[in-house]
């Protein structure tokens, strides 16, 4: 009896967590990680476009302009000789880069004032919530080609641009799930024990807030690298001759006729990079909702 | 109900000024002096002197603001300093071709968008499901200046169908200027039709768990009439909300397919504007922009509430 009893504890230790949980079901959710693995076969690349041999995606050759693919330019050549595979996997960095660094601009900016807005209420949250309300208002694009514009044209520029851009749902979102968990017993309960409000913050109210905020960061580096080839598309982004997705498309719309496949890499490549976070961004939301 | 409404427009009132002191603040933080702009060639220092005060610029930035604001309430934006036109008119000018940009691309998303909600809904978990919800998707990641070109390089110049640029208004010739509006409004229309064709299906998939829908099958009524009678009537409402909250999107999208297919409309009147620095004239368009959004935002509160027989009470 005894023996049983211990064989039982031995046998299943293991405590269904939440995070498990989720785990269980992010695994078996085929989109989701089929999203899992496009996004990590881009950042992949991103990262080993230093090491990898490729041709120099500067270098200009006008022995070989806009050649069609062949093995020794295996996606074609561009309008002044430069190989446009060499260019696409540079531009990858360029724009995975782009959509995470302002995604993290938007989270740093954005949940701290929501934090601030949900906790304490008043006139804080009136403020905050006003001028939230009021960049809102302004399509995301709109505002950030404003930004980017009066920042100037550059990558930098353009990355500080639609991360202020995007803060506003950033700010949103954690001010309503600050105010709700701020409800909750446990919260009360921390504060009869005389946790201190930084206390509280840190270990009770953020964490809970986080997994919707992850669910928006994942889909919103989506809208970010779009937004980021839309600014590149129109000169304010990435400068040449640095290569960026969307300044390379920007060139091949003068080429349609001639050179098709100068159109096609580089929107394949932001609509696939585009697909894969938000595949994983509606596979985390169902993953982490806990009503299911 | 009335008052409900006077209510909401009241709330946007402090939005819109506050949106107001953000444009206003923009164009004194841009780069560039528009007087050396405005003064061209001149550089004598006593002439750019009196441009100055007369623009009003010597004025403490508060005054300056409440006049800016004063002259926008009359629909007075400024002058465009590249072409010398009054920002409203150029406004006016552009807004039509967008609008109707923007009104063909809403129809050919709520025609694809709806029924393929409503079938992925009742066909919920099968392939017809799964297939609809990836080319719902694939529908948002594209991004439409792509999708602006590979059109363009097939039916325009591979298959010489419709023209690749250009714009005719309706009132001159309707049929051509459908013909030169179709590609790009489709173009603007996926992303459109994926938003809606995903909130169509979830806004379905909650009313036919609810019980009179099951009270209606048990009865006998058809399947054809429980779907489209009892459940997608009811599914509706947060569908024409979210239709009203696509004004956006729809903007921003119609910055970049115009850029495209060259359309004269207010999309490509920012990015010309941006580029030439034309700062009035972004202001002015990021101005009327952020005010026409706070208005969807209440046509879509209001039709939230006319919609829905158990707000109307209230």
């Amino acid at each position: 009896m005894a023996n049983e009893a211990i064989a039982a504890r031995t046998v299943a230790p293991v405590i269904d967590t939440p995070a498990r949980r989720s785990w269980r079901k992010f695994r078996t959710h085929r989109s989701a990680i089929l999203g899992a693995i496009i996004v990590g076969a881009f950042l992949l690349v991103a990262l080993l476009a230093p090491v990898l041999p490729l041709l120099d995606p500067a270098a200009t050759d006008w022995a070989a302009v806009r050649q069609a693919p062949s093995a020794a330019h295996p996606l074609g050549t561009d309008e002044i000789g430069r190989d446009v595979l060499s260019r696409m996997i540079w531009g990858a960095r360029a724009s995975v880069l782009a959509g995470i660094v302002s995604v993290g601009i938007a989270i740093l900016l954005g949940v701290p004032l929501g934090v601030l807005a949900g906790y304490f209420g008043g006139w804080t949250d009136i403020v905050i919530s006003r001028c939230t309300e009021a960049l809102l208002a302004v399509p995301f694009l709109i505002l950030a080609i404003a930004l980017a514009a009066f920042l100037g044209p550059s990558l930098t520029n353009a990355m500080i641009a639609i991360g202020i851009s995007a803060t506003p749902i950033f700010v949103r979102l954690t001010r309503g799930q600050v105010i709700n968990i701020r409800a909750e017993d446990y919260v009360e309960g921390a504060h009869a024990i005389g946790l201190s409000t930084p206390r509280i913050l840190a270990r009770y109210i953020l964490p809970n807030a986080m997994p919707p905020v992850l669910v928006q960061a994942t889909l919103t580096v989506a809208a970010a690298i779009i937004a980021e080839a839309s600014l590149s598309f129109l000169g304010l982004g990435q400068q040449p001759p640095a290569p960026s997705w969307g300044s390379m498309l920007n060139t091949a719309k003068n080429f349609m006729a001639q050179a098709p496949w100068l159109a096609m890499w580089p929107g394949l490549a932001i609509f696939l990079v585009v697909l894969g976070f938000n595949l994983l961004g509606d596979g985390l939301r169902d993953a982490l909702d806990p009503r299911e | 109900m009335l008052n409900l409404f006077l209510r909401r427009i009241v709330g946007a009132i402090p939005t819109i000024l506050l949106i107001s002191v953000f444009v206003f603040a923009l164009q004194k933080l841009l780069p560039g002096d528009p007087v050396l702009a405005m003064a061209g060639e001149e550089r004598d220092p006593v002439a750019l002197a009196a441009i100055r005060e007369q623009l009003g610029l010597n004025d403490p930035l508060p005054v300056q603001y409440f006049n800016w604001l004063l002259a926008a309430l009359q629909g007075d934006l400024g002058t465009s300093l590249r072409t010398g036109q009054p920002v409203t008119e150029l406004i006016l000018q552009k807004l039509p071709v967008t609008l109707q940009l923007g009104v063909m691309a809403i129809l050919i998303a709520l025609v694809i968008g709806i029924p393929a909600g409503i079938l992925s809904a009742v066909r919920k978990g099968t392939l017809t499901d799964y297939t609809a919800n990836l080319v719902a998707l694939s529908g948002m990641s594209v991004p439409n200046f792509w999708l602006g070109i590979l059109l363009i390089m097939l039916v325009s110049v591979r298959w010489q169908l419709l023209p690749a640029s250009g714009y005719v208004p309706p009132s001159e010739d309707f049929v051509q200027s459908m013909r030169t509006m179709i590609m790009p409004a489709f173009v603007l229309g996926t992303g459109l039709a994926g938003a809606l064709m995903r909130h169509t299906r979830s806004s379905m998939l909650g009313v036919l768990k609810q019980d009179y829908v099951r009270t209606a099958r048990a009865k006998g009524v058809p399947e054809r009439r429980v779907v489209l009678r009892h459940a997608f009537r009811n599914a509706l409402t947060p569908i024409v909300t979210l239709t009203a909250l696509l004004f956006g999107e729809l903007i921003a999208g119609a910055v970049l397919t115009e850029q495209i297919f060259t359309i004269p409309g207010f999309g490509k009147l920012v990015v010309d504007a941006v580029f030439t620095r034309d700062y009035a004239v972004v202001q002015g368009v990021v101005m009327v922009t952020a005010v026409g959004f706070i208005l969807m935002n209440l046509v879509a509160d209001m039709l939230y509430i006319l919609l829905n027989p158990r707000l109307r009470a209230a």
